[in-house]
């Protein structure tokens, strides 16, 4: 920027220069906003007798206009650092220390999560959304592993949650009855675990091959490409999967046997308590836990060995490993396949806790947020993916909440449905906030004398 | 070989859409080295805001020649000033801040944005599929066949002239720009080589907006015709169109305009043919398995040259 | 003049590397002996990375020969192994013109990726490692110690637990070769090892060389364009100019060669050739090296470079 103005005539100058650029910039904002939201927004299009017709909502326009236009005023007088903002290395540094405190966070979390259910004003509600957020940790856990250490960018990570649902769906409707009789039923959950898991993984070295020469982008786009070609397949084979409708009556978990039933031979009157349906949720939140807890488990162990140490390489500089000795194919793979089976286990999981499953449920976008939830907590990073998964989906649930909102809006004002939106909006702010995700240090895997955290600016984010 | 003609017509005016949305793809991919993953939803906002121009217009199939034609040309500018400020916005949003370094945090910015968008559309005009009755009728006998039912005959509709033809006007347009004007020197030198380009003088930054704009302009052109062809629209063909006109940029040889639109040519007839002679459910993964399989075994594209990492 | 009497670790022959109508490499034929140094030098655009990446895999030769002999009597034909393999079994290490370091792990860490395949059969392909079996421990601990060695050779153990991204060029120089040392190869490919170090750590980093060559009883094959790095300890020198060989022999033979002089200078007239030859040779003899005979290259010196 120019050197100080030495003169008051200077200094007036300057601000009724600067004041002048702020105004062409905000009224460029209003007049842009007015382009791009008016068509769309203003002129509402709907069916009468055949054809369509249009209503006018130019008061609607004018308000959002105004309201991007004042956001843009304010970002000027807050936050303006220059003619083009780069996100500057302070916005890394500065960011949550959450290493340091990685220590307490963690150790606080779990006891949090352990002890959740009999935390008195704990209700169903509640138990269910951290069901919910803890299968989105897991599958976090589990993409990290692709996307974090090994640097595969994969945009079909849902392919693998499907697959573990799908199997845990036949095998214990179908299949399992049929070659070993009904009493198989309620330990049917325990036994397709393993099997979901292997077969997801296999699924993943058989994705996974065909791609691995693939970089950056591409590995993305063909990864997706592939999540969707599962998806329409699941809609279309209907003799096989149930087509839309998906397969059914899916057997509930049984706790080791005891099915959570009322009466005799049940859950409850085996442990001589009186029948809640809540004792079914809370076992679930337990099972779904403990799964959490083994994924991570296995993936910081996975890290310390030479396969983990491997992946972080590949990530790194891919020619370099391969000039050390490194098959790079089968390193790919692997990660593929154990990020995976991963997917897999928490899919039976949801077939079991859903009751159903269906290819709605397989969607594109379930990739995607916990894609984002991987870069969001910083690639790599255990805690980050914690913390990434209770604000994404923590914040979709509150949508749900905001019902004092319909208070103050017009009526027919629906909070759900802006949810996709707000969380689209969302991630495009965050971003641009922090591009490297919240955890910005990366612990090394081995230390001579003691381990130093490594800014995540030098860490490498893969090209696949 | 009726049915095989009346396929390739198809097929044709089918991929000159999907290939005028690649130019998009393959302009911004060869300028910034990103695939612009909101570039699918451009297209679809282009359809939406000419359908609500035409119903503001009031034109339907029965105005007359002339107030149709004009009407369109008028639809066609507004939709290109409209698509062209959503994908200067997405660009400027998304992908300027964040340019450089990280190349994650852009494609997930852009995968919010196309979010953003289709939400938006989805909320503000109600999410329902928008039928409209068609508006260029008519069209020429070619062949036709007596067969059990009666009669096949192979029709080359208005629409699908119109198509063609508006697809290889703007295609030499748009070669044109590229090769002779500044403008196209400049996006060639910026896709060549950007740090070196900006120390000899282009603004970068201007360019790039640039091409963004023109890819959004083609977009919505291509919305247009994909809606008046099949005479509705939803909020949701972005998704499934770009991922088959990002397919098609593959294939041709990303960052080549010609290969662009050869790729939209060749998946448009594998779709057509695909639905026709085998089954019309799958014919989405036929294109998706097309991608996989240009990227796996052709990942240049047929005009494309080939990438060599320097070691 | 060819190595005669001695063990052949390294035999090329023949090598020719074309890329579409440019020939890059044109029947080049060498021997590297044991326990040698032989340096690969030229005018830029010789073809010397492309000969490094025709013998380390990275590029298909399109015709000849490159044969690996190891102590044993083992042969391998080295063009037509994928480029992992050449390290992993015919156990030939190299460095990279554009420093390849894993910026965003430690010191340490980089060096125990380079024991990745000892490490891994140890921890049973992973399966037994995950329960932590003894076996897997002990192969851990003695990569730490082998790591350690080589840290304390390459003046780097004090910085064993810092991100490689943030060492000094120098350092980085330095870790990469005892990075390719920690696979235990049989051959060491240093591509410009010297580029851009300053005359001090030029010195460091033939004292490494020089030891290296002395201990491990490997050759050592060597790019370079600083000619004191390359006369100060080469003892076999091959000369490259437009991809053909125009000169082999000892640095003294090669020095006093009027095709490389003229390829170096591009001078044709001989007195004014022998006069610049003295020149050079002078400042050459001065230590620590001043002058250059050819063009140094000098890429920008930045922390944390990557490629």
């Amino acid at each position: 920027m120019a050197a100080a103005p030495k003169s008051n005539d200077a200094v007036i100058e300057a601000r009724s220069l600067r004041i002048a650029a702020i105004a062409k910039d905000v009224l460029f904002t209003a007049i842009l906003a007015f382009v791009v939201l008016g068509p769309i927004l203003g002129l509402k299009t709907f069916s009468i007798s055949g054809s369509l017709a249009l209503e006018q909502r130019w008061g609607l326009v004018a308000v959002f206009a105004a309201i991007a236009a004042g956001g843009r005023l304010a970002y000027h007088l807050l936050v303006w650092k220059g003619p083009q903002a780069r996100p500057s290395k302070a916005a890394t540094a500065s960011a949550l220390p959450v290493m340091n405190f990685g220590k307490y966070i963690a150790p606080a979390l779990l006891i949090l999560a352990i002890a959740l259910p009999f935390i008195p004003g704990v209700d169903r509600r509640i138990v269910d959304l951290a069901i919910l957020i803890l299968t989105y940790i897991m599958l976090g856990w589990g993409l990290n592993i692709v996307v974090g250490l090994a640097g595969l960018l994969d945009l079909g990570y849902v392919a693998f949650y499907a697959v573990g649902a799908y199997a845990y769906a036949l095998l214990a409707t179908i299949y399992l009855p049929a070659w070993f009789g009904d009493g198989i039923v309620p330990w049917a959950f325990f036994i397709t675990l393993p099997i979901a898991g292997i077969l997801a993984a296999l699924w993943g070295v058989i994705l996974g091959f065909p791609v691995l020469r693939l970089r950056g982008d591409y590995l993305a786009i063909v990864t997706l490409a592939f999540g969707e070609i599962v998806r329409v397949v699941l809609i279309n084979w209907s003799d096989f999967t149930g087509g839309p409708a998906g397969i059914g009556a899916i057997p509930r978990p049984s706790f080791f046997g005891l099915p959570f039933i009322e009466g005799e031979g049940g859950f409850a009157a085996y442990f001589g308590l009186d029948f809640k349906p809540i004792h079914r949720i809370i076992f679930l939140y337990y099972v779904i836990l403990v799964l959490a807890l083994f994924t991570n488990f296995v993936t910081m162990r996975l890290r310390r060995l030479p396969v983990g140490r491997a992946w972080e390489a590949l990530r790194e500089d891919e020619i370099a490993c391969r000039s050390l000795g490194i098959n790079t194919t089968s390193t790919k793979l692997t990660a593929f396949a154990i990020g995976a089976m991963f997917a897999g286990f928490a899919g039976s999981f949801f077939a079991t806790r859903q009751g159903f499953v269906s290819p709605e449920s397989f969607v594109f976008l379930e990739s995607f947020i916990v894609l984002a939830i991987v870069v969001l907590g910083g690639l790599g990073s255990q805690i980050g993916v914690v913390v990434a998964a209770i604000v994404i989906i923590g914040s979709f649930e509150v949508f749900r909440e905001m019902n004092f909102l319909k208070a103050v809006m017009p009526a027919g004002f629906d909070p759900v449905q802006y949810r996709m939106l707000a969380v689209g909006v969302a991630l495009v702010l965050i971003m641009r906030w922090k591009p490297r995700g919240f955890v910005t240090r990366r612990e090394p895997s081995v230390a001579l004398k003691e381990k130093k955290a490594i800014p995540t600016d030098l860490v490498a984010e893969g090209h696949g | 070989m009726e049915y095989f003609l009346q396929q390739l017509i198809n097929g044709i005016t089918l991929g000159s859409i999907y290939g005028l949305i690649a130019i998009g793809y393959t302009m911004v991919y060869g300028i910034i080295g990103m695939i612009n993953f909101a570039h699918g939803d451009v297209f679809m906002v282009g359809g939406f805001v000419s359908l609500i121009a035409i119903v503001t217009l009031g034109i339907t199939g029965g105005s007359g020649f002339f107030p149709i034609i004009l009407a369109l040309v008028l639809v066609v500018f507004i939709a290109m000033i409209i698509a062209s400020a959503y994908n200067w916005t997405i660009e400027r949003v998304a992908y300027r801040p964040l340019r450089g370094s990280f190349r994650l945090a852009p494609l997930i910015s852009a995968i919010g944005m196309s979010i953003v968008l289709q939400e938006f559309v989805r909320i503000a005009q109600d999410g329902r599929p928008k039928p409209l009755q068609p508006i260029v009728t008519g069209g020429y006998e070619i062949m036709s066949r007596a067969v059990a039912q009666g009669e096949f005959i192979v029709r080359l509709s208005n629409m699908q002239i119109f198509i063609i033809i508006t697809t290889l006007l703007l295609m030499a347009v748009f070669t044109a720009i590229i090769t002779r004007t500044p403008l196209g020197r400049a996006q060639r030198s910026c896709e060549q080589d950007m740090k070196m380009a900006s120390l000899l003088g282009v603004d970068i930054n201007r360019t790039i907006s640039i091409t963004f704009i023109m890819g959004a302009m083609l977009a919505a052109v291509a919305g247009l015709m994909f809606f008046l062809y099949y005479g509705v629209t939803d909020f949701y063909v972005g998704f499934l169109a770009g991922i088959k006109a990002f397919t098609a940029a593959v294939l041709g040889g990303i960052g080549s305009i010609p290969g662009a639109m050869i790729g939209g040519l060749i998946i448009g007839l594998i779709e057509v043919f695909w639905s026709a002679y085998f089954t019309i459910e799958y014919k989405d993964v036929a294109a998706f398995a097309m991608l996989a399989a240009v990227l796996i075994f052709l990942p240049q594209g047929i005009l494309g040259k080939p990438e060599i990492e320097k070691v | 003049m060819t190595i005669a009497g001695q063990d052949a670790l390294l035999r090329v022959e023949h090598l020719t590397m074309r890329f579409g109508g440019l020939t890059a490499i044109g029947d080049l034929s060498f021997t590297a002996a044991r326990n040698e140094i032989t340096a690969i030098i030229g005018p830029n655009g010789a073809g010397k990375t492309t000969v490094f990446n025709c013998l380390t895999g990275f590029y298909k030769p399109t015709e000849g020969s490159v044969i690996l002999t190891h102590g044993d009597g083992k042969q391998f034909l080295l063009e037509r192994m994928d480029d992992f393999r050449i390290s992993q079994r015919a156990k030939v290490a190299r460095t990279f013109q554009n420093i390849r370091l894993f910026a965003g792990m430690s010191v340490l860490e980089n060096l125990m990726v380079a024991q990745h395949n000892t490490l891994m059969r140890a921890s049973g392909f992973t399966v037994t490692g995950i329960f932590n079996s003894p076996a897997y421990a002990r192969a851990n601990r003695e990569a730490i110690g082998f790591s350690e060695y080589w840290l304390e050779k390459a003046g780097l153990v004090d910085r064993a637990d810092d991100p490689a991204g943030e060492l000094s060029y120098g350092g980085q120089r330095r870790l990469e070769i005892a990075r390719a040392m920690c696979t235990k190869p049989v051959m060491l490919c240093l591509d410009e090892p010297a580029a851009g170090l300053n005359p001090r750590e030029s010195e460091d980093l033939n004292g490494l060389l020089l030891n290296i060559r002395q201990e491990q009883q490997i050759a050592i094959l060597l790019i370079e364009h600083d000619m004191s790095v390359v006369m100060g300890i080469s003892d076999h020198i091959v000369v490259l100019d437009y991809g053909e060989k125009i000169s082999d022999g000892s640095p003294a033979e090669v020095r006093n060669d009027p095709a490389v002089i003229r390829a170096y200078l591009g001078v044709e007239d001989e007195e004014e050739a022998e006069a610049v030859v003295e020149r050079a040779v002078a400042a050459v003899a001065k230590k620590p090296a001043g002058q250059k005979m050819a063009a140094k290259k000098s890429p920008t010196r930045k922390k944390g470079v990557r490629k």
